[in-house]
């Protein structure tokens, strides 16, 4: 990219916010029109009561569930990914940050609306909230629901503050490229960004500490919802793998988000000269990791449950095994094994394509996984007379809303990259040896003062 | 000390007759869901005689045993309840307040023994049904989890007796739908932490077991097993 002056990196980032495509109009249309159609079926749900999905006695979590605990694994992309790259140095991230950052805090936001979605009365939401109230008492505290509220919370907070800090300096790029209207907005959202040195320390310092306390916050968000499960005795997930299985998995689903938003944004905003085979080549190898040892955790929870033949724990085993819901897991063993492992542990096929198929692949079988999980183990539980009688089907009220979900996390990536420059220009500019002094008000520092990362900035 | 309510049921005695579960239903206002919803394992039933068959036909045997909320010692439904809408009663029953239940579901999840029911839909009555409604026991709505109480209406009626009367509660004069309307006298209701009541009399048989007391659930309700079960021929 050395290649490539200051102006000319400008107004390539630029251009998606400055001219629509008729493209993007039609998508955009598509997508809000999910998105109200799921909508449709949440009131309608709400109007008539939660039986319109497919819940039953005894499978009391099913599609909704699944979706959380998938939308939460997903939000691991960004965060989690993007401060370790910062912490490690690794410079190819520059143009990757971003994207993933942005994934999480709409994957966060969308994953968090699943618990509202799936009370039986979601009106009552706020009680969750601990606030002095006329009924007298406050949330408790033993339940894994409060700390999944806490947990959630936390990590958004924690997630837009890691986004919003970043942005600081592209939206001054941006106000200063403006004129009337968005001139005032941009120059209200740059909270007053002029570049001067002690501003980008303040930023380098900033962005340092939430690179660093976020991690942990990551970690243990998704622990917390893999305690959902893990902490009450039900055969199959009372299990003290969970914690750290769930983590795994979330990241291995979050670097799949992360390659296939990137491929998507390098077709549609024309990114190829910023989005390059070796970034997509260098999340390939992080999801071959993640493949790995997503599989040595299958193999560590399937080995233990089935040869310790614990008589409760045996007909949920065997129903994901060779039972009812064994294509389910056949097939998720090969879109997040046999199907990823040879396309990026090979290098000849670990493409920009072949990176796309083996994410596709792990995004569903992340969702399967999730619903393997929760199904199976509610069906059979400890007394036989009260398995279930027929098994759960998922009613069009869940697939809709589940529809909808992944149209909202579409449009809510398209409008941001509509506003926001995708790819942190500042960074990329820091990131660039052969940079001449940036010239813009909002991106330079005085000459000698240490850019962002300035052992990376070079000469300049 | 406290009371601690349980329940004896004595496997011996019980014919599968299912007038418990007739008198519970009756009792505490449980909505019937139609056979449409029934089938898709929504019908609600805070008892229910689970039967077992053992052996082939012809030589099949049938084995009832009640089963309604064991009113566990250390419930798993209680601590993960958000809102405190499943909780400990200081006389040992797992209260369900409806009303601050918001319908995660998460208690009936960690039931081990799928005692719990929810309310999938506005419950109905066809007239003159609605005219049989128990004023004592509140009609739960669309959205929340509601489960076998031990009548509780019926202890707090008796206890509100017998303060009036200033004397103690006798043994015995608590009595739930399904023990009352038992024609084989199979279920005992009581005190437990009073030795000398009935209950706790039986609780103390050699015959007595409970529902999957291996998980620490500490259950509340005691079965005696039929003879059988001990591998004696059957009776």
């Amino acid at each position: 990219m050395a290649q490539k002056t200051s102006e000319q990196i400008n107004e390539e980032l630029l251009r998606p916010l400055q001219s629509t495509s008729l493209t993007y109009k039609l998508a955009l249309v598509f997508f809000v029109a999910v998105v109200a159609a799921a909508g449709f079926a949440f009131s309608y749900q709400v109007n008539n009561g939660i039986g319109v999905s497919g819940l039953q006695r005894p499978v009391f979590w099913a599609f909704y569930i699944t979706n959380f605990v998938f939308w939460i694994g997903l939000s691991h992309a960004g965060t989690l990914i993007s401060a370790i790259l910062r912490l490690c140095n690794a410079t190819w991230r520059r143009p990757v940050t971003r994207c993933a950052e942005v994934i999480t805090v709409f994957a966060l936001s969308i994953g968090a609306t699943f618990p509202v979605i799936h009370l039986g009365r979601p009106w009552l939401a706020f009680w969750l909230f601990p606030y002095p109230s006329e009924r007298g008492i406050w949330p408790n505290v033993r339940s894994p629901l409060l700390w999944d509220f806490f947990a959630i919370n936390t990590y958004l907070l924690g997630s837009v503050t890691f986004l919003l800090l970043p942005m600081l300096p592209d939206f001054a790029l941006v106000r200063d490229h403006a004129v009337g209207f968005r001139k005032k907005v941009y120059n209200v959202l740059s909270l007053g960004w002029t570049g001067t040195p002690k501003q980008w320390h303040r930023l380098e310092m900033a962005m340092s500490i939430m690179a660093i306390a976020v991690i942990p916050v990551a970690v243990s968000v998704h622990s917390i919802v893999s305690w959902d499960f893990a902490m009450a005795n039900v055969p199959g997930w009372h299990s003290t793998i969970f914690a750290p299985y769930f983590v795994c998995g979330a990241i291995f689903s979050g670097i799949a988000a992360l390659i296939i938003a990137m491929a998507l944004l390098r077709k549609f905003l024309h990114l190829e000269e910023y989005l390059l085979r070796v970034h997509f080549e260098n999340l390939g190898k992080l999801l071959l990791v993640m493949s790995l040892l997503w599989f040595y955790f299958v193999v560590s929870e399937r080995l233990t449950a089935w040869y310790g033949n614990e008589i409760f724990e045996m007909p949920t085993f065997w129903s994901t095994q060779r039972g009812d819901f064994s294509p389910l897991f056949w097939t998720m063993v090969l879109c997040n094994f046999l199907i990823p492992f040879p396309i990026l542990a090979i290098k000849r096929f670990r493409t920009i394509a072949g990176c796309v198929i083996a994410s596709i692949g792990v995004v569903i079988g992340m969702w399967l996984e999730r619903f393997l999980i929760i199904v199976p183990s509610l069906s059979s539980k400890f007394l036989p007379y009260s398995y279930v009688t027929s098994p759960y089907r998922p009613t069009w009220v869940e697939i809709t809303i589940t529809c909808g979900t992944f149209a909202a996390m579409a449009l809510l990536y398209m409008l941001f990259s509509k506003f926001v420059p995708i790819i942190a220009v500042w960074e990329l500019k820091a990131g660039d040896p052969n940079m001449k002094v940036v010239r813009e008000a909002s991106l330079a520092p005085s000459a000698g003062q240490a850019l962002p990362h300035g052992s990376e900035a070079g000469a300049d | 000390m406290a009371r601690q309510w349980g329940m004896v049921i004595d496997l011996d005695r019980c014919t599968g007759c299912e007038a418990c579960v007739v008198a519970c239903r009756t009792e505490n206002n449980i909505a019937t869901v139609g056979d449409d919803q029934a089938g898709r394992g929504r019908a609600i039933h805070w008892l229910r005689v689970e039967r077992y068959y053992e052996g082939d036909f012809p030589d099949v045997k049938v084995k009832f045993m009640p089963v309604m909320c064991q009113q566990c010692g250390a419930a798993p439904c209680e601590p993960v309840c958000p809102t405190f809408a499943s909780y400990h009663t200081e006389e040992g029953l797992n209260g369900q307040v409806y009303n601050r239940c918001i319908g995660t579901r998460y208690c009936s999840n960690a039931c081990s023994y799928n005692l719990r029911f929810f309310n999938f839909y506005n419950p109905t009555w066809e007239k003159p049904l609605d005219l049989q409604l128990n004023p004592d026991v509140s009609v739960r709505s669309v959205g929340i989890m509601e489960k076998c109480t031990f009548c509780v209406q019926r202890i707090k009626a008796s206890e509100i007796q017998a303060e009036s009367e200033k004397r103690p509660l006798r043994d015995g004069e608590v009595q739930p739908a399904c023990v009352q309307s038992c024609p084989t006298k199979a279920m005992v209701f009581g005190d437990l932490n009073d030795p000398t009541s009935e209950a706790a009399r039986l609780a103390r048989s050699n015959r007595a077991m409970k529902l999957l007391e291996e998980l620490g659930t500490v259950p509340q309700v005691t079965y005696l097993k039929r003879d059988s079960w001990n591998g004696a021929e059957n009776v």
